[in-house]
């Protein structure tokens, strides 16, 4: 429990403080630990407006998924159980790291505090790195937020797209070389400080490629699978990616129950057509227009014309891949780890201050709050995959 | 600084300590279980439990998010103060999501509607419209 | 409780003299006299960069008192245009084939910049930065690069503003709903972005206040004795900490769906509108009591200074500040009515906005409650909050009209509801917020106003007020929509009212500016000169910052200043050859009488 002892100082050394205050306490603060409590409590409220910040986000994936239930089930198909598992684990590492280094800084351990601070950005870039990987490959594919959602089941893999990954990656090519060009400097003017930041800093950009290397590997594991899928597919119908999973029985059954549950009641398009015309009834234009983006996103008919459904997966694609089914799907999936993407980048910024601020041996028992709070900030980007994970990746 | 002589009670020599660091072992301890929790969070994905399947999945979140906040983040050992108020958010994200949520449930139903939606709403006013359009 | 005042807290600087001539004789006076210009924090450093970087909170409040009453400048005048052009029944100013896009470009870049730009910063960042930490006994707030870096974030969603005013002018009403946000071509993105910013700048003030509350709390400031303006500082801080990240979140969104079309709220793509109300009134309601929670504060401690008197019922008004930011946050929805959302919500939210109103009312009965039987001096600063008082019950009450479902099903979107929310923003906070400043101005800038033109400002601005907004709430009742350019002549003799009366309020406003900028000497080149030094405690207040000179030193107080009671008047005695407060105490030796509580307040409820 916090410990409140009234150190006989204080109270009596206010006046003419300028001397005794020792140079990392600021000077409207009267003591080390207020200065620490004030941080602390600043800190938390800070992660109170990022909870709030990502509640909206969260807000619109229940409403959608409370309206859509198919469309997230079928959706998830999409995304890669493996790659999010891996980045799980990522981030749950560098949350320890970055625990590991708030304890270094409290026991004034600095050669620890440097390495704990380096591995948790590793983990960090390994994160984006297994993140460029998905993206690109969605990106490729055309799962894409509602307005840009081009995803076609018939030809999932287009070819003629610019290279995604190489966009991402030039970035962190242009920081990996600059930290090299940094380092080889350094070393040539054996400037010892230059050194121990440029030297941390290259693994950690390396540690970009190494994220990409892994998510490749992976995902070129599941893509050869899925092809192998579609080539058994046999009669070329879409979404072949619904189909490749292991558990493929299992969404065939609920597919068949959404079928079932009347879900393809024939519908006289004729009579619908009369209607739309009617200027009044815009509502019934909108769902016939809508009807005949299904059809056509379907491609080859699934609606037969008396009205037999040819196959439950088949119904749940229908309803499941267009702009404003599955493209909802992904903009919701695109915001939340966009946005916590994000987050992670600005946590690598000032993960990097830390570390050189902790080779300069800033850091002492009185005053190791930097460290703690971006731990808490840290730790709360963690804690938020916690539940992105689960919630867009293992819907069944 | 390099001044403060180490001392076992924890108590430099300018005033308390307030710092409270967390055994090598309890953070280890945290890790695995949180990589374990993972591991089944994954392998349930594969069993079908209806209806029960968020739940599931939300229950176990939880479990890692309150190992996360209470270990890592050292609630058990911070000011009760800075717990309840962060506590205290997830009341109104709450309150947001259920008012939300519930309202959108009560009333939009999809702006696209579903196939078999739009059937039987067709189906009624067609009398009505065809009987007075010409 | 009262007396933990120690001699060794009385600083250097103060002047500690026999009484003469009006004090009783036999005690002494204490005062601290004025400051030099070497701790003057005006003067104590010198040129435009010694501003820009500050650190000190006071300057900041000053750089934000001069921002806001740059962008009320801007909206006021838009303001004005509006009125003109409802003039005549098919509009007077703008004419030809863009009229109607003209008036709602105007319309919401008026709304836009009072509520983001002006009333959300006015009180808390202006008057609270400049305020917080000297009542509070503290050197500075608890993250001072933190506060700077906030004001600068209000500067830079400014220049987003203006720049969304000169690329294509923004006509969605300050609400920015769906689905016309979306479709619009006017500068959404711009504006959006501009107030994400300006959300953050808000929420690095409350959360810099919230903790400069909790842990800056000099020995003997406990909890309750803080100035009530300090709990409404309190708990607006908390609705920012809590309310303004989902505007934020609502905003980014809103920005996403125009570039990529998410569908979260464009019905075209499956989103639903409805859903962005709720996202958007999640915050903005709240942010009324953002808009309002700092006033009560002032005015609790205007009505308690300007009538001599202990203020009647301060843990009441200090827990209700409190409830209401709680409460806020449970009635966003009675925006929403006619929105389309289910009948059972409706309901509730109906339900539930009639409990905010209780502690609006607690609040009120309390301060009438302090005026009954007080010695009430009718300054300028008492006047304008009389007339809050006023003003503010009208305007509350008649929230309550719009928080019945029947009723606001037909007042909905009328001009009832412009005058609802005008009497409480600007009846309320505006006039609360020149109150205050009137109140603090010989503080801020250690200068004595003209009082017979404080009163004539505070006289004009309330008649002006009345006649542009009484006339609304019957417009609206009869059933003059809002937000339309042009009406039926049936409406014209009460528009034109209320344009006479824009008129007569915004003449009020200048006479207000002019008063104040003539005491600092503004107008020194046409003669006029400026107003007389101001003592330390020109009204009586008890709290602290009339403790310390006028204007402060830059170092608030050169050691924990001794915490009283802050309503008890009873020690303060008018000094008239000096025009001026003093504590008067009986003549004692100066010995300490107890050690001082040596551990900081914030240290006994580390809850
Ligand atoms: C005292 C209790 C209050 C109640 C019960 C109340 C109730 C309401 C209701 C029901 C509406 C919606 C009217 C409609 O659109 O049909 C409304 C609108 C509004 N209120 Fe209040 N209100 C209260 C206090 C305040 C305060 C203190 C402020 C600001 C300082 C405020 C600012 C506004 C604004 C800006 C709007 C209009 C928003 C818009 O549509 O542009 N209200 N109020
Ligand atoms: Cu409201």
């Amino acid at each position: 429990m916090s410990t409140i002892e009234a150190s006989p100082e204080v109270g009596h050394d206010e006046h003419g403080h300028d001397h005794d205050h020792p140079p990392f306490l600021a000077h409207h603060f009267d003591t080390p630990e207020q200065q620490f409590d004030s941080g602390k409590l600043g800190i938390w409220l800070f992660l109170v407006t990022e909870v709030l910040f990502f509640s909206g986000m969260f807000c619109a994936y229940a409403i959608f998924r409370a309206l859509r239930p198919e469309v997230f089930e079928g959706c998830s198909q999409f995304l890669n159980t493996k790659l999010g598992a891996i980045n799980t684990g990522v981030l749950l590492f560098s949350s320890l790291t970055m625990a590991w280094a708030v304890r270094c800084s409290q026991l004034e351990q600095h050669k620890g505090l440097v390495g704990t601070l380096a591995a948790t950005l590793s983990c960090a870039m390994i994160f984006l790195g297994v993140k460029a990987i998905e993206y690109s490959h969605k990106w490729a594919m055309g799962l894409l937020p509602a307005g840009l959602f081009f995803y076609d089941p018939n030809n999932p893999h287009p070819t003629d797209h610019p290279n995604y990954l190489l966009f991402i990656c030039i970035p962190f090519l242009i920081a990996l070389a600059g930290v090299v060009i940094w380092l080889v400097l350094s070393l040539l003017t054996a400037n010892r400080f230059h050194i121990a930041i440029a030297m941390p800093l290259t693994v950690v950009c390396l540690c970009f490629f190494v994220g990409v290397g892994l998510g490749a590997f992976l995902e070129s594991g599941e893509e050869s699978a899925e092809h192998l899928d579609g080539h058994a597919d046999s009669d070329g119908l879409a979404g072949a990616a619904i189909v490749q999973s292991a558990e493929s029985n299992a969404i065939a059954e609920n597919a068949a129950a959404v079928a079932a549950s009347g879900a393809m009641v024939p519908v006289d398009e004729s009579v619908l057509e009369i209607l739309s015309t009617d200027p009044t009834n815009s509502g019934v234009a909108s769902g016939l227009s809508a009807l005949e983006q299904q059809t056509a996103a379907a491609g080859t008919s699934t609606i037969t014309g008396d009205g037999e459904v040819l196959g439950g997966i088949t119904t749940t694609e229908v309803d499941v891949l267009t702009p404003t089914t599955a493209g909802v799907f992904f903009s919701i999936y695109y915001c939340m780890t966009g946005i916590h993407a994000i987050h992670i980048l600005a946590g690598i910024g000032v993960l990097v201050w830390l570390l050189v601020r902790a080779v300069r041996r800033d850091f002492n028992r009185q005053y190791f709050g930097p460290v703690d709070y971006v731990g808490l900030y840290w730790h709360l980007v963690d804690l938020i995959w916690i539940y992105l994970f689960p919630l867009l990746y293992l819907i069944r | 600084m390099s001044a403060h002589a180490h001392s076992d009670d924890g108590h430099g020599k300018d005033g308390h300590d307030f710092a409270h660091p967390m055994s090598v072992q309890t953070l280890l301890a945290v890790f695995f279980a949180l990589t374990f929790l993972t591991v089944i969070t994954v392998a349930q994905a594969s069993f079908d439990f209806g209806a029960f399947e968020v739940a599931t999945v939300m229950f176990i979140a939880t479990v890692k998010a309150v190992l996360v906040m209470a270990f890592f983040m050292h609630m058990i050992a911070d000011k009760p103060f800075n717990a309840i108020i962060f506590i205290g958010s997830f009341v109104f994200v709450g309150l947001f999501v259920i008012f939300t949520l519930g309202d959108s449930m009560m009333t939009s139903g999809s702006f696209e509607p579903r196939v078999e939606e739009l059937a039987p709403a067709v189906a009624e006013p067609m009398e009505v419209q065809v009987d007075g359009a010409p | 409780m009262t007396d933990t005042k120690h001699a060794s807290s009385v600083s250097t600087e103060e002047v500690l003299y026999m009484s003469s001539g009006s004090l009783p004789s036999g005690s002494q006076v204490r005062d601290p006299g004025y400051p030099t210009p070497s701790e003057n924090y005006l003067t104590n450093s010198k040129g435009i960069l010694s501003w820009i970087f500050t650190l000190d909170h006071k300057r900041i409040g000053v750089m934000y008192l001069v921002g806001v009453t740059v962008a009320f400048g801007v909206a006021g005048l838009l303001a004005l245009l509006i009125r003109l052009h409802l003039f005549q029944p098919s509009g007077m100013v703008f004419q030809g084939e863009e009229a109607n896009n003209w008036y709602n470009q105007v319309f919401t870049l008026h709304g836009a910049i009072m509520v983001f730009l002006f009333i959300i910063p006015s009180v808390p960042a202006a008057l609270g930065n400049f305020l917080v930490p000297v009542m509070l006994g503290a050197k500075d707030v608890a993250f001072p690069r933190l506060n700077l870096c906030s004001f600068y974030l209000w500067v830079f969603g400014a220049l987003f503003f203006v720049s969304a005013l000169c690329a294509s002018g923004l006509d969605t009403g300050w609400t920015f709903y769906t689905p016309y946000s979306t479709t619009t071509d006017s500068s959404v993105i711009l504006a959006t972005s501009g107030a994400f910013i300006l959300g953050f700048s808000s929420i690095f003030t409350g959360l810099n206040f919230i903790v400069t509350i909790n842990t800056m709390r000099p020995p003997g400031m406990t909890w309750f004795r803080m100035p009530l303006f300090l709990w409404a500082t309190y708990a607006t801080s908390i609705i920012q900490v809590l309310a303004t990240p989902v505007l934020g979140i609502t905003l980014l969104l809103l920005i996403a769906e125009r570039t990529m079309h998410i569908g979260i709220f464009d019905p075209e793509y499956n989103g639903d509108p409805v859903t962005f109300q709720h996202f958007f009134w999640f915050y903005s309601h709240p942010a009324v009591y953002i808009m309002i929670l700092p006033a009560f504060g002032i005015i609790s401690d205007l009505i308690s200074v300007h009538s001599h008197k202990r203020i009647f019922g301060y843990r009441f008004i200090a827990y209700s500040s409190i409830a209401i930011a709680l409460l806020g946050f449970l009635v966003w929805g009675h925006h929403m009515f006619t929105a389309g959302m289910s009948s059972l919500t409706t309901i509730i939210f109906s339900a539930l906005t009639f409990t905010v109103s209780v502690p609006s009312a607690i609040k009120v009965f309390n301060w009438l409650a302090t005026m009954y039987k007080g010695s009430i001096s009718l300054t300028t600063p008492m006047c304008y909050a009389l007339s809050f008082i006023f003003l503010f019950t009208i305007g509350g009450l008649t929230g309550l009209h719009l928080g019945t479902l029947a009723t606001d099903m037909h007042l909905h979107d009328t001009y009832f509801v412009v005058a609802h929310f005008h009497y409480v923003m600007v009846g309320g906070t505006l006039v609360a917020f020149l109150g205050g400043v009137f109140h603090w101005w010989p503080k801020m800038f250690g200068r004595m106003y003209s009082e017979f033109g404080g009163r004539l400002s505070a006289l004009l601005v309330f008649a002006g007020f009345n006649l542009t907004f009484l006339p609304q709430f019957v417009l609206g009742s009869r059933g003059m929509p809002r937000r339309y350019a042009t009406y039926d002549p049936e409406f014209a003799a009460l528009h034109q009212m209320s344009t006479y009366g824009s008129m007569l309020l915004g003449f009020g406003l200048l006479v207000a500016l002019t008063v104040l900028l003539r005491s600092v000497g503004a107008f020194s080149f046409l003669g006029l000169a400026r107003g007389k030094r101001a003592p330390a405690n020109p009204w009586g207040g008890a709290t602290l910052e009339w403790q310390c000179t006028s204007p402060p030193p830059f170092y608030n107080f050169e050691r924990a200043p001794s915490v009283g009671d802050p309503y008890d008047f009873s020690d303060l005695e008018w000094e008239a050859e000096d025009e001026r407060y003093v504590i008067v105490e009986p003549e004692r030796e100066i010995v300490p009488e107890e050690l001082p509580e040596s551990a900081p307040a914030h240290a006994e409820d580390s809850v």
